[in-house]
């Protein structure tokens, strides 16, 4: 075991500067395992949430005051670290939402509704999470059009050659998920988006579960849109990011109509402001979205690469450890794999597991994650998930073994 | 961890790992479908009605501790009660499971008295009561599938 890069990555320094995970559950130290449902937040992350509403609160775009100047500095400011952070080429490509959620539904139903018609198809994957399924089957039903599903083996990884064959000239759009949230599957995406890019079909990305784990450049990827959800990469619930490429956002028609997002109105006609306010409608998240660039900075300070390499290493980790544990069997074992592990215990239901290891401290998933369709293709119900951040230690998952263990003689 | 204890009783992981009355009636005059879309699971109720009474039922599908426990101990509970029998002992044992003083004393609920450690997981209330819903549906006829949410 190479002790290399706990010396150059000081988890226990990391871990103090996060409130929440210094707090005991039922008497017992929390073992947080549930960062692919929510991320818990560093102190700069609630301070700068704080400051903004003690110092700075006002609406933005509008006032010529001090305090208006001051927010609007910030929240833009906020955009060009998010910018930054993607890659994106400029600030106008960074649009903010309330999450990943929003922004499918942003993209389906604006450059969705635009482009996709009768007898046309969009492609979305079999390890989707309901979020990238339900906007774009809302959107063919809609429009008689087909959803098709790239399919994956039985380890959850794409079949890229299932994917190429349902790549036809009816395909209008491809969605996919960078990682997915209940396998930890990393998708090729790369040569998925290359392989769309040569029948001219553009691909969006859901980023939901790649931000937090890994260094996400939209220019390289060459993706169309691109997804993040805030609360997920150590930032505040309820603001995200929706990036796309110019020349797309600009052909789109807005979404959401309101204030912020015109340029003029009368009653006979709008016109619209140009990007990335087209799409903003109405007084955006200003303190959250300033609180997801202090965790963007944050997670940059860290430094991407180390951050995944240490993950590298819990998840190698963890695997060992539960694999082997008697009875348990891991569901998602891609090659390729951010640090999620999804499991069954033999004989023992999820829900049974995750209520005795809560009981121990121990905050995992359990359930179907949002991911129905994923665990019919398992043919189970439902597992346990622990997913784990940079701020995790092997002594989390030591914890989490004992208390499998414990499951086990309750249920033996 | 003695409150697990309380909800994990003896009784119930027995019957969690020997469930009664598993698989479905021959000659079913009323059957249902549940689902709790929390947890994923899912439950068939088949029942022999007969002048308003439950001669027979079975349930089919595969749960977590609690909602298997508590279809076994229901079968065994109803079987040859009335419908407003059913009713009853359903609104007691509901009240027992989230926490609210039954009508009833509990002890009428006999074997089932042992979910009463059910209230304090408020997350795992429906997982006791899919079962009960189902077969309300089942003896209701109700052909849309029930659901906990």
């Amino acid at each position: 075991m190479s002790t290399g890069v706990r010396k150059e990555f000081d988890v226990s320094a990391i871990r103090a500067e996060f409130p929440a995970l210094s707090r005991s559950v039922y008497g017992k130290p929390l073992v947080y395992l549930d960062n692919a449902a929510t991320s818990q937040k560093p102190r700069c992350v609630i301070d700068a949430i704080t400051r903004y509403y003690e110092e700075i609160n006002s609406n933005v775009h509008r006032g010529v005051h001090k305090l208006s100047q001051d927010a609007t500095h910030a929240y833009e400011g906020a955009r060009e670290t998010m910018q930054r952070f993607i890659n994106a080429r400029s600030p106008k490509e960074v649009i903010w939402v309330r999450g990943t959620t929003e922004a499918v539904n942003l993209v389906a139903q604006t450059y969705g509704r635009s482009h996709v018609g009768a007898g046309d198809a969009v492609v979305i994957t079999a390890m989707e999470h309901h979020s990238n399924i339900v906007p774009w089957q809302m959107l063919c039903e809609e429009k008689g059009a087909e959803l098709r599903v790239a399919p994956m083996n039985e380890a959850g990884e794409l079949d890229l050659e299932g994917y190429q064959a349902l790549l036809t000239d009816e395909v209008k759009i491809v969605a996919a998920p960078h990682v997915s949230n209940a396998l930890g599957t990393v998708n090729p995406v790369q040569r998925m988006i290359a392989l769309a890019h040569e029948r001219g079909i553009p691909v969006l990305l859901d980023g939901a579960q790649a931000a937090p784990h890994l260094e996400v450049d939209v220019q390289d990827l060459d993706c169309d849109f691109y997804t993040v959800s805030g609360h997920k990469m150590f930032g505040p619930t309820g603001i995200g990011v929706l990036y796309g490429k110019e020349a797309l956002l600009d052909g789109m028609p807005p979404w959401h109509g309101g204030g912020d997002m015109i340029r003029s109105v009368t009653f006979e006609k709008t016109e619209y402001n140009d990007l990335p306010h087209k799409f903003e409608a109405g007084t955006p998240n200003i303190a959250d979205a300033i609180g997801l660039a202090v965790a963007a900075d944050y997670m940059t300070k860290l430094g991407l690469d180390r951050i995944a390499k240490w993950e590298h290493e819990l998840l190698a980790y963890g695997t060992e450890l539960l694999s082997g544990l008697e009875g348990l069997k891991i569901i998602g074992t891609a090659a390729e794999k951010a640090s999620v592990i999804s499991f069954l215990i033999d004989g023992i239901h999820p829900h049974d597991a995750g209520t005795v290891l809560d009981r121990e401290g121990i905050a995992i998933r359990v359930g179907h994650h949002c991911a129905q369709p994923v665990m019919d293709f398992y043919g189970i119900p439902a597992t346990s998930r622990a997913s784990m951040a940079f701020y995790n230690t092997r002594e989390d998952l030591d914890a989490l073994a004992a208390g499998i263990v414990k499951v086990q003689e309750l249920f033996g | 961890m003695s409150d697990l204890y309380d909800l994990y009783q003896e009784m119930i992981l027995d019957h969690s790992k020997k469930p009664r009355n598993r698989g479905s009636v021959e000659d079913a005059t009323n059957q249902a479908h549940g689902h709790n879309p929390l947890c994923g699971d899912k439950i068939r109720v088949t029942v022999v009605l007969e002048g308003g009474v439950v001669k027979d039922l079975r349930f089919e599908g595969d749960g977590c501790a609690i909602s298997t426990a508590s279809a076994s101990l229901m079968t065994e509970s109803v079987k040859g009660r009335s419908r407003e029998e059913v009713d009853r002992i359903f609104s007691t044992f509901h009240a027992l499971v989230t926490g609210q003083k039954p009508d009833v004393p509990a002890e009428e609920l006999g074997k089932l008295a042992v979910f009463s450690g059910v209230s304090e997981f408020p997350m795992r209330v429906k997982c006791a009561t899919l079962s009960w819903h189902t077969l309300q549906a089942a003896l209701d006829d109700a052909s849309d599938p029930v659901s906990t949410e």
